[in-house]
């Protein structure tokens, strides 16, 4: 079995104030390359808080988060951020698209920030990934011009631009109708089956929850079941 | 484009109004410190050219540093006196010529001897308190801008009658007198004589023009009742700005009073100093105010930008870089404000030079101003400095933002 690309040990997560949140409590949670991950959980179980904790969006108040077998509870804010930009790409609910950029502008955002390609090969690539999730003839479009599940490919494909191993989606359908929402999830299914990606979604859709390797159940802040839903998932 | 770039040029053009008020109060600032300054330094400039141009660099006088001592104080070691005459000391520089001739041999420039003097000035039934200074007209020109100044008659015309004198065109005026008017002058020594004038003068200063006669130094010395007095050697040094330190020198060596222009004008110098602070202040809070604009729209931005802050930030963009885009986007409105500025201040300087009027202290047709390559570099630099301030805070609170809070804001 290969070694885990994320791993949560021991997470809690609260947040102070008059009266102390506890968002997560004692985590342990390895995800494993090429696994389609669903979390799952009623509303407030702490799913999102989970999801931004593996992404290292946010610092755990105890335990530790690694990635690719690294701690990161030592890292600066530069390296967690060059984490963020190399290894993980991510996905929310609303498309999060910066509305003043064409959406080959907004694909092309994390490969400038990452600054290894030149600003042609960066156009490129991104041409090419709105091009392979159907969307090349609407490159020069800002994102107020394509519908939700449009908006949404486009942040899919941002969150590959830099070619990241595992991509952290929070809630991806939540906004979209059901055509929209197969499309993104077909997308999100390929990803892995396709392409050895590694895709971790917050859902609530328990129908497309079934469809994923894995199932993480959270409640108040607890992984109350951590159960495998097909034989393949995780040794693919 | 670079990112940083093209995020904040995308975040101000998308704000094209506001950020356009924030460029116009920085360009405002701009223009009018530039103009303000080129103003101020300009009128400073030409008031002291004028000021050096119309009077010696260095005036040495036969008064002494120090009081002559009493010969008891010079014999007993007493603390006090009374009753005692100070000693008589006979008037005038010893051995003029001579020292004269000494001071010729190092001080960088020219120099002439020449009788200060008091008199009575009688004419149709007016008397009128006039300072007479008797002059070489054969070495005057090298020490001031009289033969210049001359209205009427020349410098050489004080040798055409035994007692030539030339008035000062508001003095002639005053007491209505012309050239070949007969005029009477009587001394504080109770000399008195007939005297011709010969020719006016005008200095464009209203004091010097309205008291001040020049005759030659043998008519002053018979008004001083001396023969072969001098009471003044003037001085005029190759660059005015040395004439503190040569009259210091002069002083040492003569052991006379010697003063400076600077320091016979330190009023109006320590006043052109408190003037320029003031200036200086006020440009300072025009580019301040002006900086208010620049930081309500980058503050603005940053409000509506939070969104945007956060996604860039989950993406993996450091708030370094946060922080720049918005720095970028205040020094942009600054350096774009600032180059129009530049325009808009020499237009406004331009505009100011061409008006006329004239001040009851002198007669200059137009404002004097300066044109600086310091004033715009300044104006431009404290302008940059300001939306560098502005930019700052409201880039750092956007930096500090935790992308998650944003995040289940918009969830």
């Amino acid at each position: 079995m290969s070694a885990a690309l994320i791993e949560a040990r021991q997470v809690t997560k609260v947040l102070s104030g008059i009266v102390p949140v506890t968002l997560v409590r004692d985590i342990d949670l390895a995800i494993m390359p090429r696994e389609f991950i669903a979390i799952t959980g009623p509303s407030g179980s702490g799913k999102s808080s989970l999801l931004y904790l593996l992404g290292l969006l946010d610092l755990p108040t105890s335990g530790e988060i690694l990635i690719d077998g690294r701690s990161t509870t030592s890292m600066t804010e530069r390296e967690r951020a060059r984490v963020r930009l190399t290894r993980l790409g991510f996905v929310f609910q609303f498309h999060f698209l910066l509305p003043e950029f064409t959406i080959t502008e907004n694909v092309a955002l994390p490969m400038r920030g990452l600054g290894k390609l030149p600003p042609r090969a960066i156009t490129a690539r991104a041409e090419e990934l709105l091009d392979s999730f159907g969307l090349g003839d609407h490159r020069h479009k800002n994102p107020d011009q394509l519908s939700g599940g449009q908006r949404q490919r486009v942040a899919v494909a941002r969150a590959l631009a830099n070619d990241p191993p595992v991509i952290l989606a929070d809630e991806p359908t939540g906004s979209l109708d059901s055509v929209s929402t197969a499309q993104v999830f077909g997308i999100l299914s390929d990803l892995v089956a396709l392409h050895g990606k590694t895709v971790v979604a917050v859902t609530h859709d328990l129908n497309l929850a079934s469809q994923m390797h894995r199932r993480v159940h959270v409640v108040d802040g607890r992984v109350v079941k951590d159960e495998r839903l097909t034989a393949a998932a995780a040794t693919v | 484009m670079n990112l940083i770039l093209a995020i904040a040029w995308t975040h101000v053009r998308h704000r094209a109004r506001q950020t356009l008020v924030a460029i116009v109060g920085v360009m405002t600032g701009v223009g009018f410190s530039v103009m303000m300054a080129a103003m101020m330094e300009g009128s400073q400039d030409d008031f002291i050219k004028t000021l050096v141009d119309s009077l010696p660099h260095i005036s040495v006088t036969d008064e002494l540093r120090e009081p002559t001592r009493q010969p008891a104080d010079i014999r007993y070691r007493a603390a006090e006196f009374h009753g005692l005459t100070p000693e008589v000391r006979r008037p005038g520089i010893k051995n003029p010529m001579a020292t004269i001739a000494s001071l010729k041999t190092w001080v960088p420039g020219a120099l002439t001897p020449s009788v200060q003097s008091k008199a009575v000035l009688r004419f149709a039934g007016r008397n009128l308190t006039t300072s007479i200074i008797g002059i070489d007209p054969r070495t005057e020109a090298d020490v001031s801008n009289l033969a210049t100044h001359m209205r009427q008659g020349s410098l050489t015309s004080l040798y055409r009658a035994s007692n030539a004198i030339l008035l000062g065109d508001r003095l002639a005026s005053k007491i209505g007198a012309r050239v070949n008017s007969n005029i009477t002058l009587a001394s504080a020594e109770g000399a008195s004589m007939s005297a011709t004038v010969v020719g006016t003068f005008h200095t464009g200063f209203r004091a010097t023009d309205e008291t001040t006669g020049y005759v030659l130094l043998k008519t002053a010395q018979v008004l001083e009742k001396q023969t072969g007095i001098v009471n003044e050697i003037r001085v005029r040094t190759a660059d005015p700005m040395q004439a503190r330190l040569i009259s210091e020198r002069i002083g040492e060596q003569t052991g006379y009073k010697s003063i400076s222009w600077q320091e016979a004008q330190e009023d109006l110098l320590s006043a052109i100093t408190l003037r320029n602070v003031l200036m200086y202040t006020i440009v300072g809070a025009i580019l301040l105010v002006a900086s208010f604009g620049t930081y309500n729209i980058i503050s603005t931005i940053t409000h509506e930008k939070t969104r945007d802050i956060a996604i860039l930030k989950s993406l993996g963009f450091m708030d370094q870089t946060i922080r720049a885009i918005f720095i970028f986007e205040a020094v942009l409105v600054g350096f774009v404000g600032a180059v129009l500025g530049w325009i808009f201040g020499y237009l406004l300087t331009r505009g100011l030079a061409s008006l006329e009027f004239k001040t009851p202290f002198s007669d200059f047709n137009h404002l004097p101003v300066l044109y600086s390559a310091k004033h715009y570099a300044l104006a431009a630099g404290v302008a940059l400095l300001s939306s560098l301030v502005a930019g700052y805070f409201p880039a750092r609170s956007a930096a500090r933002l935790h992308p998650v809070d944003i995040i289940r804001g918009a969830t």
